[in-house]
Order: structure tokens, then sequence, then C-alpha cells
């Protein structure tokens, strides 16, 4: 396997922006992801893209963003109607041919053209699910309540039961942490008692458990070996990069449980040395309980210091900002391990796991 | 297939009360017309007839509502079998705001329910009144529509037993 | 009731946005409500875009330089469409075409009218028939269309990228 490593990130502030289209907010992100990398936009050999074109509601919209990269004369690029992580995934497996050394890969949307909690419907079973439109913040709380009531001891050997104060716990911390990320859009310091009167929008689920409404754009390069270690003084080494998807039926499913973050974990290689930092794609609180009792992160490990997707959620690029941040704290210095996850699919259905490294 | 997209320019007044951008409401409509095939028209087939079947996998596994593999080995499923129109929900959710869509205009909830004899469960709805008349383990049974057209939504929703 | 078995499940989709425009284009289209063509000028490949872009597709430098364009151009591709089409109120065959405009370097594209679809040609000259002033409306919909404008015909492979 080839040595790639992330060598630039960029991100958009995360807000509703009725001003800029789709291209106009990714465009700035872009170049700066570019100049940060070092490497001459015209160098860069593969491009890939993750976007969606419902979130436009225009179909191929994600053609559009090509101005945003300058395709001309044309370009290597693929796209996937994915978040930008899994056009990070498809990225990597490119420069594992060998033939090219660097990759652009972005991901944008614009969340508040329309309505998102319809939107996912489109994504569901179109016989037996999708006819009854359950949103997305009805199906993650179906899959909350199934994590009140279900067993933990297989993961953790606790046999307490996760309770709404663990969700209002889990906005507090990532809430805060978002006060030192100036990109965030919601941010602050919350009291869990108070977090806890307010009233549920679908219960047990109440509004600050669900992630806000944000338009946005990320962009990261990739390089491979002696490229990487010519651009960037401490690139963010991946050393494994898996993602695995569990069945479309819900009722089939265990949804207190993430078998699909688990063995993307495994396989990516988490579990072989500590993680200082992990960024975890949680749109709703309960979710980062779930994924961090199947990765095996333990208390050791600082979970989402830029606030994760409570605090920001342009869905399409929510995921790579996870493995970007990660990857900022490799090439920092101020982590020696990381990891980045993504997520996809209702109820966290399909689990991507990216593990960078210092050099 | 026609796509039906339209796109109607908000009006400005005048100059001084231009906004900065221009935005438009855009109405994206597709009027999809699915195949069903023999396991998912089966399904439907029998709910209109008011029974529920479900499609039994080599280990014994019944899953309702059918798919057409089996979601672990990947072998085709051709074995039917009838489910009871009763059972136990497994997980809940409490709609106090019913969005325009949802199946019930009034506070509902969502609900996973295995049905008797089936080994999965299926997704919907029940009229419980309150939030108070919900709780995982309760068991609840189907109302079925007025007017039955073959669908997921013959199903009405679901009641407590006994209620 | 049937009794046969079901085949088929009508399952519309039905999803609502609010759209914008974004800054460079709501330039472009309240342009047309004051009868004037908007493009943009890429400072450098010296192209100029129409409809304009923020950024230059080839070098992705932002394009700040407005170019107002000629209403006459020159057609480098053309098609004649025998079939009616949902949202037109158009007499068939009608003429749909590539209009390259005096001043830019991409073609937009618009309606041929006010000649036999036969007779149209590559290289043809034709100049925009607008709508009434107190008609203009913030879209493209304000030039009705475009007629030959009499002038000869200009040989396209003379332009660079005449393709576009």
């Amino acid at each position: 396997m080839r040595d790639v490593a992330i060598v630039g990130f960029a991100q958009s502030p995360s807000h509703p922006d009725p001003i800029h289209n789709d291209v106009e907010t990714l465009t700035p992100v872009i170049a700066e992801a570019v100049k940060r990398s070092g490497i001459p936009r015209k160098e860069i050999g593969f491009i890939c893209s993750g976007s969606c074109d419902y979130l436009t509601g225009v179909p191929f919209a994600f053609v559009s963003a090509l101005d945003a990269v300058g395709a001309w004369p044309p370009v290597r690029e693929s796209h996937v109607e994915m978040d930008g992580a899994w056009a990070l995934y498809e990225a990597w497996v490119r420069l594992q041919v060998g033939d090219v050394d660097s990759a652009l890969v972005y991901g944008f949307g614009k969340s508040s053209v329309g309505d998102t909690r319809d939107i996912s419907v489109a994504q569901l079973d179109p016989y037996y699910v999708a006819p009854l439109w359950p949103d997305s913040v009805s199906m993650a709380a179906l899959q909350a309540r199934a994590l009140l009531e279900g067993d933990r001891r297989q993961e953790t050997g606790d046999s307490a039961r996760y309770t709404e104060r663990d969700f209002a716990e889990v906005v507090a911390r990532n809430l805060k942490n978002a006060k030192r990320n100036q990109l965030a859009q919601v941010a602050g310091v919350f009291d869990v008692e108070m977090l806890l009167q307010a009233p549920y929008d679908v219960s047990p689920l109440r509004e600050h458990d669900c992630p806000p409404v944000s338009d946005g754009a990320a962009a990261i390069v990739l390089a491979a070996g002696e490229l990487a270690r010519k651009v960037h003084e401490r690139p963010a080494w991946i050393s494994g990069i898996d993602h695995r998807i569990e069945a479309h039926s819900l009722g089939a499913r265990d949804l207190a449980k993430s078998p699909s973050a688990a063995l993307a974990a495994e396989k990516a290689g988490a579990g072989q040395g500590s993680i200082d930092v992990a960024e975890l794609h949680a749109p709703f609180s309960h979710q980062e309980l779930i994924l961090r009792d199947a990765m095996g992160l333990g208390e050791e490990v600082e979970i989402n210091p830029s606030g994760g997707a409570l605090a920001a959620n342009p869905i399409m690029a929510t995921g790579l900002i996870r493995i970007g941040e990660a990857a900022s704290r490799v090439m920092n210095g101020t982590a020696k391990r990381a990891l980045g996850h993504a997520t996809s699919g209702p109820c966290l259905q399909q689990n991507l796991v990216c593990v960078m490294e210092a050099g | 297939m026609q796509t039906l997209v339209s796109f109607d320019f908000m009006s400005d007044a005048s100059p001084s009360t231009q906004p900065e951008v221009l935005s438009a409401q855009h109405v994206l409509e597709y009027p999809y017309k699915r195949s069903l095939g023999p396991v998912i028209g089966r399904f439907f087939t029998s709910l209109r007839e008011g029974r529920i079947e479900g499609v039994r996998t080599a280990a014994g596994r019944v899953i309702v509502p059918p798919t057409e593999y089996d979601p672990e080995t990947s072998e085709p499923l051709s074995e039917f079998v009838e489910v009871g129109t009763s059972g136990v929900v497994t997980s809940w959710a409490w709609v106090t705001n019913p969005r325009p869509n949802h199946p019930l205009q009034r506070p509902f909830a969502w609900v996973l329910i295995k049905l008797d004899g089936a080994d999965t469960a299926m997704l919907h709805a029940v009229d419980a009144g309150s939030e108070s008349g919900m709780a995982t383990g309760m068991r609840v049974r189907v109302r079925w529509a007025a007017e039955r057209e073959g669908g997921i939504k013959d199903i009405e929703c679901f009641e407590a037993e006994g209620s | 009731m049937s009794d046969e078995p079901l085949t088929m499940l009508r399952s519309p989709l039905k999803l609502e946005y609010t759209y914008t425009a974004g800054e460079i284009s709501t330039r472009f289209l309240r342009g047309f409500a004051e009868g004037k063509i908007l493009g943009r000028r890429c400072p450098e490949c010296d192209k100029v875009y129409v409809p304009p872009r923020g950024n230059c597709p080839i070098c992705t430098s932002a394009m700040d330089r407005e170019v107002e364009l000629a209403h006459t151009g020159t057609i480098t591709k053309f098609c004649i469409v025998n079939l009616p089409f949902a949202a037109r109120n158009i007499e068939i065959p009608y003429v749909s075409a590539s209009v390259l405009l005096d001043g830019a370097d991409v073609s937009i594209f618009h309606l041929i009218q006010e000649i036999p679809y036969n007779e149209i040609r590559i290289g043809m000259r034709v100049e925009a028939v607008w709508e009434k002033p107190e008609h203009r409306i913030p879209g493209m919909e304000s030039i009705l269309y475009f007629r030959p404008n009499r002038e000869p015909d200009v040989d396209v492979n003379l332009f660079e990228d005449a393709g576009a």
C-alpha cells in the first residue's frame, strides 16, 4: 500500500447563507486548501467531490461546482452522492494506483435551501417506509429510545443504561468545545439541567439534541509518499481507512449498537494504538454515545474538540470536516494519533473511519 | 418520465426595496411509478386483502415486511408466511407536532413493531392519544384503512390492543 | 376492488426549495429587466463569460469586471426541435440556437424566429428582440427570441473555441 497523507484542509464558516450559492461558498474553500497544501492546483492529479443533488433540488447540480476547481485542461475527476468523506476514500483508493501523487477532495451543500428533514425521506425504502414520511429527526428518535432501553453490557461491561441526561451532557460538551471554533454555527456554555427542561421535538430528542441547519463546504488535499514529505512538515498520514454498511431495513438492525462503526474502526486499525483525538460525525447527541461504545473510545480520548455536528452540520461536508479537524491536530503537532469518522444513511447505517498518525 | 420543475421569481416592487439577491420558490416533483416484483407485490396484495405476510429465510427467520433476499446471506427468498396483525412495540418516538406528510395529523407515535410470528420489526405509527399511552413492550393491533389500494398505508396505523 | 395481484406502486416525490441566485447571477438577471445583457471578464484569461460566474471556470480567478454585451451575435450551432415541450407554447418545428454575442467568448442559448427553420445556418448574424420595457423581468425571457439582422454570414472557423 502507498502511504497517503492529508497535507491541506480548509472549511467555510457554517451558517444558513441566503446570499451565496454553492459554488460561491465552495470556491474560496478550495483555493485555501490548495494554498495550504503547497501543491499548485494544476499539478493536483485527481479531483473528487461529495454532494447531494437533492439538497440543491436540481439534477446534476454538482456539475456546476467544477467552476470552483478550474476543469480546463480537462481533469481526472469523480463525484459521489455522499458526504465528502467518501470522496476522500475514493481519492485514497485512486492514489494507490500509483500514477498520480495528489488529490483534491471537497464536500459541500446548502441545507438551508430545502427542508432536510423531508429530503432525507428520499433515501428510505420507497415501498415500505418512505410513503409514511418519517423525517430524519423521527428516525433518530426511534434510535435514541432504543438506546435508552438497550443493554450496554456487551460493549462496556456497564449495566447502567444511558439516560436523557447523558444526551444533554453530550450537547453541553460539544457546544462548549465549539466556543473555540470560529467556524462553528452554534456554541455556548449550557447548563445540563436547563437543557433537560426544554420541550421534546420528537421524544426522546429535544431540539438541541439535533443538528443545526448549515450551509458550508470543506476541502482536503491528499498527497502520497515523497510529495507529502516535500510539501508539509507534519503530514497527517492515513494509517488506515475503512467503511462498512448495515442492512437497509431499519427493523432488521439493532439500533442501539453500531456494528458497522465497530468493524470499520477495527479494519482501519483504530485499536492498534492509543487515540489522542477523535472527531465523530454524530448529528444527534445519542449517536456520539453509540459510536464511542462501538469504537471502544474511552474517557482518555478527546472527543470533538471542534464541537462536532451539533455545532455545525453542513450536510455533505460534515463528515469530511471531522476527518479534516482530526488531521489538523496531527498537522499542528497537538496529536500523534487521531481518528476521523463519518456517517451516512438513517440511524448510523453506514460508517467510515479514518485513522491518521504523525510520521 | 416527466420532470416538473417550475420557477416563479419573486417580483421586486421598486429599486429601493430590492433585496440584495434574487430568490425563487422551486418545486421539484417526480411522478414515480415503481414496479413491485413478486415479493413486494405479494405483500401489498395481501395487505389489500387484510392479511400480512412475511418471508422465511433458510435459517428460519421470518422477515416482515418481506425482502427479496436474505439480508445476511443474500440468498433469494420465496417462502411466504402469514404473520399476525398484532404485535409488540420494540421502540417508539412521540410526535407532538405532526408534519404535513406524516401518517396522522394529531400527535402520534412512530413505532417499530414486531408482529406475532415475525423476527424483524416494521416501521409504522400508533394512534395512542397521548404519550403516556406508549411503552416499549406494549401490544398493538392493525387499524386497516377504509379504502385499501395496495401500499403500506393500507395499514392506516396501529392502536393499542384492548383499546 | 380488482382481484389481480398488484404490480405497480405510485410513489410521487414532491420537495420544495427556496433557491438563491447568488450575487453574480442576481446582477445578470436584473440586467435583463433593464434591457442589458451582462457578462464578466477573467483578468487572467481575458475571456468574457455569459452568463457570468464569480470565478473563471478555467483558472478560477475572481471575475469582478462586468462587461455589457451587444445585442447582436452569430449563430454557432442550432437544432430544429420537432417535439412539443410541455412548458412552451411555440409552433413546431422551431429552432433553438447557440448565439455567440459580439464581445463574448461563450454562447448563450435562445430561440431563432422570424425566419423559416430550414433557412437558418451556422454563421448567420442575428439580433435580440426584446419584450416591451414595461414587461421586462429579471430573466432571460425578457429577450423573446433572436432574428436575422441581415448582415452577411460570418465564417465561424475564424473564432477561437468557436464550438463553445
